[in-house]
């Protein structure tokens, strides 16, 4: 009795891919999945930033008075918030870009060797992994002393 | 004495895609002791609670990569994973992800297999003839146990999946060739016998190829064998980019100077 399909015949079969729910749920992985996650949501942030910052500025063609009334916005509690967040997620996205730049390009990721149970991956090393650390630490003492600029005395 | 007494429910997904039937999960309360392995569990309901379950298993020990699938959300081999070390009580199979269904927890390995093929994972030597008439032609290769341990780690490799299922970027594009291809790519660039790296650049330097990787590292998370496959895609693009040190280059001028 033979009734395996080949290939082709597996029609009813569905792709099983997890398309962007594949990026959510940072934590199963570890810290590399963690940071894969905040470089893409802080690069994405930011070019929202960017487009809204174009937008702003190009008021300046429609006189002082349109320039002012922008700049109100950002005088706000919810301006003052966003202000706080293109502040962490600069610096998050240039202290992890500046480590991915590295280790993408093999450096300090070890060197192979012949894997010994229980397999521990090089390339999961701490020296590395500390870069992520760094940059979360950045990002919160930026937005720190942002918070104290922002909502600070003259805020 | 109790311990032989624990019960776990284990939660099967069931589906079968060929008979159209929709998605559900079966709960099955299994008895295990402390070295039962989640293949043992399942095999236990296909032999007194359900004999229909699908799965995909072969040698038992880790070594033939078949009974891939997601254990409590994470890719990992059902031989290679102790219910004890889980700590849960509910244990939920899943067929892997990023692999199209096929039924229950089976998945189709056809396109993974294409990508692997693609990157020609054999060694391209101009030195040896393709088709070998006279036995004299056979060329013998030195390697020092340095060359061999350049790559012999990423040759362990045996394509169960769990990296292809585990990255982010295979998620959401089918032409990435994926984890396990990419590093298996960097095992021949590395093997001093290979001397044609510049045609699986030329495979991999395209749109979706070897820069769409972004090292989230959950490849080597999940491997099984030690392979860390994110190692080998890092250092494959530092040699493409002319960053590492080529280790292959001085090998071959010190192998010419010799001669």
């Amino acid at each position: 009795m033979n009734n395996v399909p080949d290939n082709k015949d597996f029609t009813m079969t569905t792709s099983g891919r997890e398309g962007i729910r594949g990026w959510l749920n940072p934590t199963r992985y570890g810290w590399e999945r963690v940071s894969y996650w905040l470089q893409r949501l802080t690069g994405l942030g930011l070019l929202i930033y960017f487009i809204g910052h174009v937008y702003e500025t190009s008021s300046l063609t429609n006189g002082i008075n349109a320039w002012n009334s922008m700049l109100q916005l950002t005088q706000t509690l919810g301006g003052h918030l966003f202000l706080l967040f293109v502040i962490g997620a600069s610096t998050f996205h240039t202290v992890n870009g500046i480590r991915l730049i590295f280790t993408e390009s093999g450096k300090g990721l070890g060197k192979p060797g012949r894997p010994d149970y229980p397999y521990h991956a090089a390339s999961l090393n701490y020296k590395q992994k500390s870069g992520i650390w760094v940059a979360i630490l950045l990002a919160c003492i930026a937005m720190l002393y942002g918070g104290m600029v922002l909502f600070g005395q003259g805020g | 004495m109790g311990e032989e007494n624990k019960k776990v429910v284990l939660k099967v997904f069931r589906t079968n895609y060929n008979k159209n039937e929709s998605s559900h999960y079966d709960e099955f309360e299994v008895p295990v002791n402390r070295w039962t392995t989640v293949l043992d569990a399942l095999l236990h309901v296909k032999s007194y609670s359900d004999t229909s379950v699908g799965i995909r298993y072969s040698c038992r020990m880790a070594s033939c990569g078949s009974c891939g699938m997601k254990i409590n959300g994470r890719p990992s081999l059902a031989c290679y994973t102790k219910i004890s070390e889980l700590n849960k009580d509910v244990i939920v199979c899943e067929p892997l992800s990023n692999f199209p269904r096929i039924r229950d927890l089976v998945t189709d390995f056809s396109q993974f297999f294409d990508h692997h093929k693609k990157i020609e994972p054999f060694i391209h030597n101009d030195l040896v003839p393709l088709d070998i008439k006279d036995k004299d032609d056979l060329v013998e290769f030195e390697q020092s146990p340095k060359e061999v341990d350049d790559y012999l780690q990423f040759s362990y490799c045996i394509k169960c999946g769990l990296c292809y299922s585990a990255c982010p970027t295979v998620a959401t594009d089918p032409s990435f060739p994926g984890p396990q291809a990419l590093s298996q790519t960097y095992r021949y660039i590395a093997d001093n016998r290979d001397n044609d790296k510049s045609t699986r650049f030329n495979i991999l330097d395209e749109r979706h190829g070897i820069w769409r990787c972004h090292f989230a590292g959950s490849c080597s998370a999940v491997c099984p064998k030690g392979v860390d496959p994110a190692l080998g895609i890092q250092l494959l693009k530092g040699h493409m980019m002319g960053f590492s040190k080529n280790d292959k280059k001085v090998a071959n001028l010190r192998a010419k100077n010799k001669e």
